[in-house]
């Protein structure tokens, strides 16, 4: 039905749209995380690993790239719980930098070289099952209690606390699984693209995964989505300016940061669209 | 060998000292992150290496450079900052200048190619004998210049009316507007000085690794915020400490550990103090909430 090409651009795209859930699930509890890339890799190395040297079946693999990400993602909560705002930016910037040194460094992952023969395994059914899940997951969580104590934490801390959120639960809950989410989007990634280094997953990834949930907005889980597949489709679409793309796509992007500064879906628009838009409205 | 490693990281903490500054003063300014400043320090160096090239003398070069990111640094505030600062969230401003950035990154790429370029060192054979330490004449150059900077940008924030505009700026820009302070001028020159520095830091590296490239502001840019978070949020005199911290560890950890690892330990040492002093070293000038 679709042409190889086609099939491919898909599964990028769905692999930033799990990249970019990942940044609005601690995004949408106030904590704003720069080293998405980090987790992306522990989950590509880890997986990758497993199903060369020990021929683990890939749905195996995977999961196991989910675990690693969000137990990592709770250790790195930890020390998160005191830094709040640009400061949390600052410190998961750090900690995606000293992941990608970490594997320059372990020869066992190939170092510099990178990490090649990784199987095959991602197929755009994958992606599609995993995006699916997750998006039933936010719609589940977005109404429920850890949803609105996220919610809570994101808009006021002290009076979240006050009215009785745990605030270090649901911090380590929000970092925890939004590691989890970009574990499993690496692993996906590394059994498509076959051929993984430390580079692929330094800052330039962590800054673009925040792009992508901040231009589509974070008033919603919908942002991160829109947000992620319209950006990772521009490229596709800019073809014809040829070696002018990256300037366009800069230009494209800050010209749409300026008109909306809030995001291309704000709570404004999603009211509109009537994407449970009532509950969105009413916390804008 | 120790005293010579020494001045070798104090000489490239020195330039790091001078991005690093840039950032704190505009996070002090304006309480938001400059993400295309480290894009700014790369293009300065290639002024710095068009302007060699053509002839010119190093202390042309490095005004030139300088005068040039400054221009720029301008126009980033006013393409991607002064358009967004009461609207959006704090994060707002770090995308736009993610995509100024990426601009910067690949207009560049444009005109000079994505591959490394080589740029000559002025005075790169002098050198200077202080018993058992070996100053070549560039090195005492690079860290002379750093050095005149910061003391200038002192004398500047310290003592003149400029000065005491950005610092009650940075202190209260509400406040300050009432009192008469031109709140958006002294933005405009807090960027223009922080851009300076960057670009004059652009030129001593490009001497000091006599290369240079289009991606060569990432890594710099990153270390530079690392050195803002290290010496306190806002605070121009940690960052200058910081720096020179920094450019010291990371040649000492390459010449006594392994040399792979040096751009990890800047970040090391920087969520360790955090963890520790999240205030950094010498504390936060400002509060953020």
């Amino acid at each position: 039905m679709f042409s190889d090409h086609a099939v491919s651009i898909l599964i990028f795209a769905g692999i930033d749209v799990i990249m970019a859930l990942s940044f609005y699930l601690p995004a949408s509890a106030g904590q704003l995380s720069a080293g998405q890339g980090g987790f992306m890799a522990l989950g590509a190395y880890t997986s990758a690993y497993l199903t060369v040297y020990h021929q683990t079946p890939f749905p195996l693999a995977l999961a196991a790239g989910g675990l690693i990400g969000g137990l990592v993602g709770l250790v790195v909560g930890f020390p998160a719980l005191r830094l709040r705002g640009l400061y949390l930016v600052l410190v998961t910037f750090g900690f995606g930098e000293m992941v990608r040194v970490l594997f320059l460094n372990a020869p066992a992952f190939g170092g510099p070289a990178g990490f090649a023969g990784i199987p095959a395994a991602t197929t755009i059914w994958y992606v599609l099952g995993l995006l699916a899940l997750l998006i039933y997951f936010f719609m589940r969580v977005s109404g429920s209690r850890m949803g609105r104590a996220f919610a809570a934490l994101r808009d006021d801390e002290a009076a979240a606390e006050a009215m009785g959120v745990n605030s270090t639960y649901v911090k380590l809950a929000a970092f925890a699984t939004g590691g989890a989410i970009a574990g499993l989007g690496g692993a996906l990634y590394a059994h498509y693209i076959l051929f993984i280094d430390p580079e692929a997953f330094g800052v330039g990834r962590s800054l673009f995964v925040m792009l992508y949930a901040v231009f589509g907005g974070l008033a919603s889980f919908w942002g991160a989505v829109a947000g992620a597949t319209i950006l990772s489709i521009l490229p596709e679409l800019l073809r014809w300016v040829k070696d002018w793309r990256e300037i366009f796509y800069g230009l494209l992007v800050l010209m749409m940061m300026l008109v909306r500064p809030q995001g291309l879906l704000d709570p404004t628009l999603l009211a509109r669209l009537s994407l449970r838009g009532e509950r969105v409205a009413a916390r804008g | 060998m120790l005293v010579q490693q020494l001045v070798n990281g104090l000489m490239l903490g020195g330039a790091y000292a001078l991005v690093a500054i840039g950032y704190t003063l505009i996070f002090g300014v304006l309480n938001l992150l400059h993400l295309a400043h480290g894009e700014v320090f790369m293009v300065g160096a290639y002024v710095g290496l068009v302007l060699a090239l053509a002839g010119f003398p190093p202390w042309a070069t490095l005004g030139g450079a300088m005068l040039a990111a400054a221009v720029l640094g301008i126009v980033v505030e006013r393409v991607a900052f002064r358009p967004v600062r009461n609207r959006g969230s704090h994060v707002t401003p770090l995308m736009t200048t993610i995509a100024v950035g990426l601009v910067l990154q690949h207009v560049v790429v444009k005109i000079f190619g994505a591959e490394p370029v080589a740029v000559p060192a002025p005075f790169a054979s002098a050198s200077l004998a202080l018993g058992p330490v070996t100053l070549s004449t560039l090195q005492l150059l690079i860290l002379g210049t750093s050095l005149a900077l910061m003391a200038l940008l002192e004398l500047v924030l310290r003592s003149t009316p400029t000065g005491l505009a950005i610092r009650a700026t940075a202190e209260n820009p509400t406040v300050a507007g009432l009192l008469g302070i031109n709140v958006s001028l002294a933005i405009v020159v807090t960027f223009a000085i922080a851009s300076a520095l960057a670009g004059a830091a652009g030129v001593l590296l490009a001497w000091n690794f006599t290369g240079l490239s289009p991606f060569f502001g990432v890594k710099v840019g990153l270390k530079g915020l690392a050195i803002m978070l290290l010496g306190g949020l806002g605070n121009v005199t940690g960052a200058m400490v910081g720096g020179l911290l920094v450019g010291v560890v990371e040649v000492l950890s390459v010449a006594y550990l392994a040399s792979s690892y040096r751009d990890a330990f800047a970040f090391a040492v920087m969520i360790l103090i955090l963890l520790v002093r999240p205030t950094g070293l010498l504390g936060a000038r400002l509060q953020i909430g």
